[in-house]
């Protein structure tokens, strides 16, 4: 009997060995262990043996039982992880096929060079306002010291709905300027974005619509060095630390004393090139102090505060920063344009 | 505003480079467009003296020239042209020399013979006659040169003698002796077969051996015109030629000095606030106080003397005071109108002015020098010795110098006589008394006007002239005095007449300095500086503000100048803007951030974008015909629109009330560009009218339009869905049937309205095969419009949290069929309606009609999720639900278990 187990036992465990699939093993576990199995056989005949013999044989066969069991553990972990390791291999994909394509719409480039203004502003506690459109003339001009004679009053420059030349289509934001001195508490931080309308015919540069990003800050004591200072973080934010500026005295009939701030081109390094037209430096806003009669007309005492107002020109802002050659893609809205940014 | 360096230097003296000079003057507040130099693209040419010339050996019509360019020995040119004679200057472009527009000279063999070079003519040079007005070439007609235009029949024989008839008086002559008189003319002499004659001519192409017509009856030689001849038969004798220098310069001397192109224009673009600074004297001004330089300004002193009494001969009225502040005139007698002198011509063109005459030029250089612009008249046109300074009749005309007929009305302002217009004041001067070859008594007229009515009549006219541009800015009354002695210094420099003694000059008002405190604190406190009250005092003197103790007088010159903040800007130019320190704001902080509207319109955006939704822009304004496009009703009020009265255009002449157009137009773009699959989304502005004072009502919509093979109407139902979910917007309903007059843009039966309770937020669809058609496309548009007003309002609250289901779920799927007019909407209400409280979620997951399913019959399958939540479900529970529910299917809307 002995030798019987001895047997099963190496012919079992070569079977188990040799075994090529889980299925085979566990017919090899059938036909070993199984009630009908070789072992259960032999251990079927245990009556037959002696009271000595008995116990030692039962250990013998509980430990070839052991032996087997075990076998059959570690090859079916073995068959396991080659029918896996197959199954893999069998299902490699080719990574370079194209994946299944998500189509994301895109904010159009003005408005993202916008969102880039806007964040900076917010950050630095400016509220943003909106507002009307179809404007009165004496929010766009009156009250920004353009009066009657003033030539971008003329039916040629502005777009009027009425023969009293009274209400009229915004030539600026600045009317932004005024709605706000008249309705906020002070101090004022303000950005207020919006289309405006000139009587321009359209082409690469012109269009009788575009956008502008009006801002103004009143408060005690606000200098023109605050102007600058501010100005000058902003453009760093927008172009980049250390980026050079240069502000020019200029003339708009609502700020006293005005300017235009230019930063030094990108393309040159201010040496002058296509880009700024030999200039070395790029006309980028108009700024200035807001003129005490503005103050004054609105309601604000020019001798106990004082502010500052920029306005800048979103379509060019978003041209020179995508390097978009004409304006009239920003209007034309053709998906393969917008669908770069 | 353009300004010849060369001229500033007469004003003050300043030597740095274009660049440094252009870059000082910008920061200073005087904005440089551009600088050119005159002469850049010339180089290596210089003055030659002709010292011998051939006839080319291979050639009938050209020369062989030895010049003397002050080289070791003269050098060979061979010339086309025929006006050149030994002894003359002319300009020699030498080998490796550059003339304008990028022309290249290099030595070269011009039929056989070396040229070294080039002899220039004045186009060659970048010039013309204006320039040097007695560099004319008048040509005599060579009969060497003839060639017959029917070779059948000459008009002159071939083999013509001196002597020989041509016809009537006119003879063949042959040139004996052609000698130049430095002036311009020749002295010569010719051979008439029986006779010798010998006349002077200012036909610059003769030389010995030539045959030439001579006329012997005037004594002279006959030009093309003289024989009624055509250019092509005598093809070389063309009033063009060499450029003959009658300039003090000698032999090696470099052209650009001798032409006046050594100069350097600057060109300034000049604020409206500064009229004085469209001047010579304006900018020199600014330029010294730039360079802290001394500037020179010259008073004008006039001899005066000529005969007669100006009182007299000149009576000035000026019945439109209002519009005419003063009105000062001088007068010139025995005009002598000839071409001004070169300094005065090369400075005029530096600065973009064609010289015309003496006394039209001495205008012209007084305007630019004084920037006062000022106008001559013939007086013998002055009718009665009267001007009159008045508004214009309705329906006046008056021929302005331009030729053309001008229609004026009240709001303008003439300069008259007693009987008509004779100019229109600050624009234009008029043909019926300009300046003309025989005019002998000129008036000068150095005026100022209002400078709006100027404004809107030469606006009216269509005629922005360089004077009215200057007048409509406003300019300084103070000043026309000198300048109309300025305009009289030089006629009697020129010679170009006799000043009359005396001035009128008519004062509509009251001269009124300005006087304003001087506050260098105020000042300081306005710039963020610490700039010291002399540096301020220092800066102002310089810019001819008086300063006395704490008062500043401002100069006349100056009306932009009118208070603190204006004297502030004048310092800080001057200190330099980039002086000023730079600080960040200080002060109470404030809290940023976007409006509500805003953020909804963010949210809104993002929540296109991440469907798929492209961002596009249109414009605010339309054509009145997009709403017929539209198919909207003819009475439908919204048709009623904000009507621009003076359009680009009939395309943009109204205010949109509604945005569908815009996405149409952009929808049809892309279409015809054959762009796929096509998502665009904007939120766009309406203008309805009836708005506060008469501004529009400006509301919002969130548009949305698409096209293509991933589109169809339940595709956009979903993106609509979407919105609404993120927006958390409760209680939405989809239906049809409110007769919206918008319906009519969509296709009837795949058309929604969009409901929140009681509120239409706006509807969607597939547009209608007739708008599309009436755009041009073919294909199915989609589009969406939800109003953002309705939108903000049906937003639904923050959410809360609601516990998670502790007990599991059972699902059922039931199929009904029912009639095709019962809605899947409807089936969905029953469903709900007829829970007993264990019904979760419905969801349609097939429709399905045919086999198995009677003709005019649906079957519809849901999937129903029940749950209970105190306790796991039994199936018994969940079937005995579901029992219900299909029970009341049954009975409400005939849907039976299929």
């Amino acid at each position: 009997m002995k030798e019987q187990l001895a047997n099963i036992r190496a012919a079992a465990l070569a079977a188990f060995e040799a075994a090529a699939d889980t299925a085979a093993l566990d017919g090899l576990r059938v036909q070993y262990l199984g009630k009908k199995g070789e072992l259960t056989a032999v251990l079927k005949q245990m009556g037959k043996l002696s009271a000595e013999e008995r116990p030692v044989m039962g250990q013998l066969a509980n430990e070839v039982r052991a032996a087997l069991e075990e076998a059959l553990e570690v090859q079916g972990k073995k068959l396991e992880a080659q029918a896996l390791e197959a199954r893999l291999a069998a299902e490699a994909l080719d990574v370079t096929v194209p994946g299944t394509p998500v189509k994301l719409g895109h904010r159009h480039p003005m408005y993202i060079a916008l969102d880039e203004i806007k964040e900076i502003f917010i950050g630095m506690g400016f509220t943003v306002l909106d507002g009307p459109e179809v404007e009165f003339a004496s929010y766009n001009f009156d009250k920004l010291n353009a009066d009657e004679g003033h030539p971008s009053r003329d039916w040629s420059d502005t777009f009027y709905f009425d023969t009293d030349s009274r209400v009229m289509l915004r030539s600026q934001t600045s009317p932004m300027q005024v709605r706000a001195m008249e309705t906020m508490e002070l101090p004022i931080r303000i950005i207020a974005p919006g289309r405006v309308y000139r009587k321009d015919e359209v082409d690469a540069t012109h269009s009788p619509m575009f956008h502008q990003v009006e801002g103004m800050v009143i408060d005690k004591n606000v200098t023109m060095a605050d102007l600058k200072g501010t100005l000058n973080t902003v453009v760093e934010q927008l172009y980049g630390k250390g980026t050079k500026t240069r502000f020019r005295p200029h003339h708009f009939p609502f700020t006293e004393p005005s300017c235009e701030m230019d930063v030094q081109c990108h393309k040159c390094g201010g040496v002058g090139c296509p880009t700024c037209k030999g200039d070395g430096w790029i006309e980028l806003l108009g700024a200035g102090m807001i003129h005490p009669h503005v103050l004054e007309m609105s309601g604000i005492d020019p001798n106990e505060y004082s502010g500052w107002a920029f306005g800048i020109g979103l379509e060019r802002t978003a041209m020179r920063r995508f390097k978009i050659a004409d304006l009239r893609l920003i209007f034309e809205n053709d998906v393969r344009f917008l669908e770069q940014f | 505003m353009n300004l010849s360096r060369k001229w500033l230097n007469e004003f003050v003296e300043i030597s740095v480079s274009d660049h440094d000079f252009a870059e000082a003057m910008t920061l200073s507040g005087s904005k440089v467009e551009v600088t050119e130099d005159l002469g850049k693209e010339i180089s290596n040419v210089v003055v030659g003296r002709v010292v011998s010339m051939e006839r080319h050996p291979n050639s009938d019509h050209m020369w062989v020239c030895q010049v003397d360019v002050a080289q070791e020995s003269p050098v060979q040119i061979v010339t086309g042209a025929w006006n050149v004679h030994v002894g003359d200057l002319v300009p020699v472009a030498l080998h490796k020399s550059t003339l304008p527009g990028g022309v290249k000279i290099e030595k070269g063999k011009l039929r056989g013979e070396v040229s070294n070079g080039m002899m220039c003519g004045l186009s060659e040079l970048g010039l013309d006659e204006r320039d040097f007005p007695y560099a004319v070439v008048v040509p005599a007609a060579l009969l060497n040169d003839y060639k017959p235009l029917d070779s059948e029949k000459p008009s002159i024989p071939a083999n013509i003698q001196p002597g020989h008839k041509i016809y009537g008086p006119v003879v063949c002559a042959k040139l004996l002796e052609v000698m130049p008189l430095g002036n311009g003319t020749f002295h010569t002499c010719a051979d008439i077969g029986e006779a010798t004659v010998c006349p002077d001519t200012v036909c610059s192409n003769l030389h010995v051996g030539d045959l030439v017509a001579y006329n012997t009856k005037t004594d002279s030689y006959c030009t093309l015109a003289d024989l009624h001849a055509q250019q092509a038969e005598f093809p070389h004798c063309i009033p063009d030629g060499i450029f003959i220098i009658r300039e003090d310069c000698k032999p090696g001397d470099d052209i650009k000095p001798v032409i006046g192109l050594d100069d350097h224009v600057v060109e300034f673009e000049i604020t409206p606030n500064r009229p004085d600074c469209l001047s010579m004297i304006g900018l020199a001004r600014e330029a010294a106080v730039t360079f802290h330089k001394p500037l020179n300004l010259h008073t004008p002193v006039v001899k005066g003397g000529g005969e007669g009494n100006l009182i007299e001969l000149l009576d000035v009225e000026t019945p439109a005071a209002d519009l005419c502040p003063r009105y000062t005139a001088r007068m010139v007698r025995n005009v002598k109108i000839a071409p001004s002198p070169k300094w005065m011509r090369e400075r005029l063109r530096a600065m973009g002015v064609r010289p015309i005459n003496n006394i039209v030029d001495i205008t012209n250089y007084v305007m630019l020098e004084y920037g006062q612009p000022m106008h001559a008249f013939d007086y013998r046109y002055v009718k009665g010795g009267k001007i009159i300074v008045r508004r214009a009749e309705d329906g006046e005309e008056l021929t302005t110098l331009d030729g053309n007929v001008r229609k004026l009305n009240s709001s303008m302002l003439v300069i008259a006589d007693e009987h008509r217009a004779v100019g229109l004041a600050g624009i234009m001067g008029g043909e019926n008394s300009e300046i003309v070859a025989d005019t002998v008594d000129v008036v000068f007229e150095s005026a100022t006007f209002d400078g709006t009515a100027i404004r809107k009549a030469a606006l009216s006219l269509g005629m922005r002239t360089e004077a009215s541009a200057k007048f409509e800015k406003g300019l300084d009354p103070m000043n026309t005095l000198p300048a109309v002695d300025r305009a009289c210094e030089l006629v009697e420099l020129l010679g170009a007449g006799e000043v009359l003694d005396g001035t009128i000059d008519i004062l509509n008002y009251v001269p009124q300095p300005r006087v304003l405190p001087l506050e260098p604190d105020k000042i300081n406190a306005l710039l963020g500086t610490e700039i010291a009250r002399e540096e301020m005092v220092r800066i102002l003197t310089a810019l001819d503000f008086q300063i006395d103790g704490d008062q500043v007088t401002v100069p006349s010159w100056r009306g932009d100048v009118i208070g603190m903040a204006d004297l502030a800007e004048e310092v800080a130019r001057f200190f330099g803007y980039d002086n000023i320190p730079c600080t960040l704001m200080r002060g109470q902080t404030t809290l940023g951030g976007y409006s509500q509207e805003e953020l909804l319109e963010r949210q809104l955006g993002t929540m296109c974008r991440s469907m798929g939704y492209d961002e596009i822009i249109t414009y605010s304004f339309i054509s009145p015909t997009c709403y017929d496009k539209i198919r909207w009703p003819q009475d439908y009020w919204r048709r009623d629109s904000m009507k621009i009265l003076n359009p680009l255009g009939e395309d943009t002449s109204i205010m949109r009330t509604t945005t569908l157009p815009s996405m149409l137009e952009i929808l049809t773009r892309n279409y015809n560009y054959r762009n796929q699959n096509v998502k665009l989304y904007e939120v766009g502005r309406i203008y309805a009218p009836g708005g506060e004072g008469g501004l529009a009502i400006e509301n919002k919509v969130l548009s949305m339009g698409a096209y293509g093979s991933d589109m169809d109407f339940y595709v956009m139902k979903g993106a609509v869905e979407a919105i609404l979910k993120d927006l958390r917007t409760e209680t939405v309903t989809y239906c049809t049937g409110s007769n919206f007059p918008e319906a009519a843009s969509y296709h009837p039966g795949r058309f929604a309205e969009v409901w929140c309770g009681d509120n239409c937020l706006g509807w969607f669809g597939q547009i209608h095969p007739l708008v599309a058609q009436n755009y041009g496309v073919d294909g199915e548009l989609y589009c969406v419009e939800l109003s953002l007003n309705q939108l903000a309002n049906a937003k639904g609250c923050d959410p809360e949290y609601v516990p998670l289901p502790k007990f599991p779920a059972m699902t059922r799927d039931i199929a009904v069929v029912c009639e095709e007019a019962v809605t899947v909407g409807a089936l969905e209400t029953c469903i709900r309606n007829s829970t007993k409280g264990l019904l979760k979620e419905v969801s349609l997951f097939d429709i399905y009609r045919g086999k198995g399913v009677e003709e005019g019959k649906k079957s519809v399958a849901f999937n129903l999720v029940l749950r209970a939540d105190d306790r796991s479900l039994t199936a018994d529970e969940a079937d005995e639900e579901v029992k219900t529910i299909l029970s009341a299917l049954s009975s409400e809307l005939g849907a039976v278990l299929r």
